[in-house]
């Protein structure tokens, strides 16, 4: 479903991403770990479209297609999702109503019906569920005022209501008390099935208890440096980050200065 | 250049003598003479220009040179009910209308009104028991202050809208003042007067609209006057949606009473040029006032805001919010002045002016001023020109929602916080469709 090849990106004249690859196929949930400024959000980014992040070279193919030719919108409407670390408060536009005109904007593309408020209301209300989001959220404005959790359960939400082929979650569990948190999990694990892929940005191991990937990946200084199953990030739970980074000078010395 | 202004002047003197003579015998006295005086006081004054302060950034020369000729009682448009039904809000159970200036009773409804209450046209005012009211405040001592428009407006007063709320009185649906331009054979200046005087402990909601049946090349300058009484409470919507080609020049005034509430709303898409001039005296202890505004203007289009927010007694507040969204090549004043007096102790004022410029070519020029001359006091105010967030767009972007329909809906965003504060659903979507149009417009692009 995706393939990144020899990824390199900048934001701001800096080269973050220095050739990333990863294939995720259908089905599969991937774990990204690594260490804090390794450049996970900017691979989400990246993925997702964001105008301050340039890509310089290689590529990204999502079921088949050039995905780093597709504007933000398009890539959406395809079913790409970007769970953001920072969520944006957006004063004066309603959830429903924003959610709605996504939703709608999709059903469009898909050359489906669109649904009237009422309708939708109906949907959201139910998807809601699914992270036991209060509906009365619903109503307010997009992510404003809403604690940490919230946010991060808004995210999710809108995944539920999306209903993305390819999800990336950037950093979902950050911020998080341990109720939220199982909450959070569930709810990704009620969305996971055969046809769709999720992608895990985290930082911590804790995470992954909840949403047992099938890979974990470890970015470091914009690389891939290492890839396994679930027992690496058992390993990096119990050892750190220390020995994958002095690996990683050892086998790529010029990273550093590259 | 002295023989120019003389002669633009003039064309209303002659105007103005016509008028004299034609109502010499129907209306009373101190009508004429205050007239007189104030057709004096133009000539004297003139049209503002740039060198005043107050109009630096307005320049008003378009109405000047604009050939512009008060509409005679006699040039009728025809229109009818059903050219007028977009126009009406349908909440109002009673309206006046007026087209080019002229009441027009067959379009108008003054019935289901409490007992007691007028809304009536002057013509009609004058002639009934209510003359003495719109003695006593219309020909109140003129403010030396007047400018060349107030004047101009004074000198032909003639037609207008009295709405009388007597002592108690509350009006639950809103009485709606309908001014619309037609094209007419002549090029119309159109002065229209509203006084609304709302007795002790009474209340009522005003709609002031003013629309344009056509791409009318109008100039409006209308004067209103709001008196509020004790414990009486005036909410007021003003909405101007006149043709892109028209020019809209307004004053209007307020004064309240111990404990009056007056909460007006002004909303801006229509002409190529106007200004509001808008003064509010809290006059008497614990009144309360709300200032708030939208203008949202685009290509071709000047909105000038001036206001004077007047703390003249203690314990009174003031609420100030105008909001701007401004595309294309347009441009914007904001001038807002709280002034509180040295015996305006306890005053709470707050004002914020906000703009979102949607276009590089899009122009404000934002000034909110505090004069403070109390010491015990709460005041705040604050301006803002800003651009879409980047990151917001983003996020929505990243939903699926297409460029424009994302820009549209943060434009929305931006206006909610006034959109919600409007009560009468008509206006509400009047706005909402002015936004939305401005979005079909950009996708047509
Ligand atoms: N918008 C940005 N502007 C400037 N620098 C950025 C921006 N985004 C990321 N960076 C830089 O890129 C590096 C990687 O950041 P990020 O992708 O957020 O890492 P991670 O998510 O792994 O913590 C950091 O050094 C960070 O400062
Ligand atoms: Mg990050």
């Amino acid at each position: 479903m995706l393939e990144i090849r020899d990824l390199h990106a900048r934001v701001e004249g800096k080269d973050i991403l220095r050739g990333v690859s990863l294939t995720v196929k259908r089905g599969e949930v991937h774990a990204i770990m690594g260490p804090n400024g390794s450049g996970k959000s900017t691979l989400a980014k990246v993925l997702a479209g964001h105008p301050s992040y340039e890509v310089t070279s290689g590529e990204v193919l999502f079921d088949g297609k050039n995905l780093l030719e597709l504007e933000p919108d398009e890539r959406a409407r395809e079913g790409v999702f970007l769970a953001f670390q920072y969520p944006v408060e957006i004063p004066g536009v309603s959830n429903a109503q924003f959610l709605r005109l996504a939703y709608n904007e999709k059903r469009k593309h898909l050359g489906e019906e669109e649904l009237d408020p009422l309708e939708f209301k109906d949907l959201l209300k139910e998807r809601a569920q699914i992270v036991e989001m209060d509906a009365g959220l619903m109503s307010r404005s997009v992510n404003e005022g809403f604690s940490g959790g919230e946010k991060k359960r808004n995210e999710i939400l809108q995944m539920a209501v999306l209903e993305p082929k390819l999800a990336v979650l950037d950093e979902t569990d950050s911020g998080l008390d341990i109720d939220a948190l199982r909450i959070v999990s569930e709810g990704v694990n009620k969305l996971r099935h055969a046809d769709n892929a999720i992608v895990l940005v985290t930082h911590y191991q804790r995470l992954l208890n909840y949403i047992v990937p099938d890979y974990v990946h470890v970015l470091y200084k914009g690389r891939i440096v290492r890839s396994g199953g679930k027992e690496l990030a058992l390993a990096l739970e119990e050892k750190g980050y220390d020995w994958i980074k002095d690996e990683a000078e050892e086998s790529q010395p010029s990273a550093a200065s590259a | 250049m002295m023989a120019q202004a003389t002669k633009e002047k003039s064309s209303y003197r002659a105007a103005f003598e016509v008028m004299q003579a034609e109502d010499a015998r129907c209306l009373p006295a101190w009508l004429l003479r205050l007239r007189e005086t104030a057709m004096e006081r133009f000539e004297q004054v003139g049209f503002p220009t740039t060198d005043v302060e107050d109009w630096k950034y307005t320049n008003t020369g378009a109405i000047t040179k604009g050939a512009f000729a008060p509409v005679a009682a006699d040039a009728r448009v025809e229109l009818g009910a059903d050219d007028v039904a977009a126009f009406l809000a349908p909440e109002a159970s009673s309206r006046l209308v007026f087209v080019n200036g002229v009441y027009r009773a067959e379009l108008s409804a003054t019935e289901n009104l409490p007992a007691g209450v007028v809304v009536a046209d002057f013509a009609t005012a004058f002639a009934g028991e209510h003359e003495s009211v719109l003695r006593a405040y219309l020909a109140r001592p003129s403010d030396p202050e007047v400018d060349g428009f107030n004047a101009l407006n004074a000198a032909f007063l003639r037609e207008g809208a009295l709405v009388y709320l007597p002592k108690g009185a509350q009006v639950s649906a809103p009485i709606q003042l309908l001014f619309l331009s037609a094209p007419a054979t002549q090029t119309a200046a159109v002065f229209p007067r509203v006084l609304v005087v709302a007795e002790r402990e009474s209340a009522a909601t005003i709609i002031e609209s003013y629309a344009s049946t056509g791409e009318s090349r109008s100039f409006t300058n209308a004067v209103v006057e709001v008196f509020v009484g004790e414990n009486a409470r005036v909410t007021h919507y003003k909405v101007q949606r006149e043709s892109e080609a028209a020019f809209h020049i307004a004053t209007t005034n307020a004064e309240l009473e111990r404990s009056g509430v007056y909460d007006l709303t002004t909303i801006t898409l229509g002409a190529q040029l106007s200004r509001h001039g808008i003064g509010v005296k809290l006059a008497h202890e614990g009144a309360e006032c709300w200032v708030d505004g939208l203008y949202l203007v685009g290509t071709g289009q000047h909105a000038d805001t001036h206001s004077l927010i007047d703390h003249t007694s203690p314990h009174c507040t003031s609420h100030q919010l105008y909001k701007g969204i401004l595309d294309g090549k347009s441009r914007a004043v904001f001038n807002g002045k709280v002034f509180v007096h040295k015996d305006a102790q306890k005053t709470d004022a707050q004002q914020s002016n906000k703009n979102l410029l949607l276009s590089n070519e899009a122009r404000v020029d934002t000034k909110p001023q505090l004069e403070i001359y109390a010491d015990d006091v709460k005041c705040a105010h604050g301006a803002t020109v800003g651009q879409l967030e980047e990151e917001e767009l983003f996020y929505l972007v990243s939903r699926g929602l297409h460029t424009d329909l994302a820009r549209n809906l943060l434009t929305y965003g931006f206006a909610e916080e006034l959109v919600e504060k409007i009560k009468i659903e008509s206006i509400k979507r009047q706005l909402d469709e002015a936004i939305l149009n401005r979005l079909h417009a950009r996708l047509e692009v």
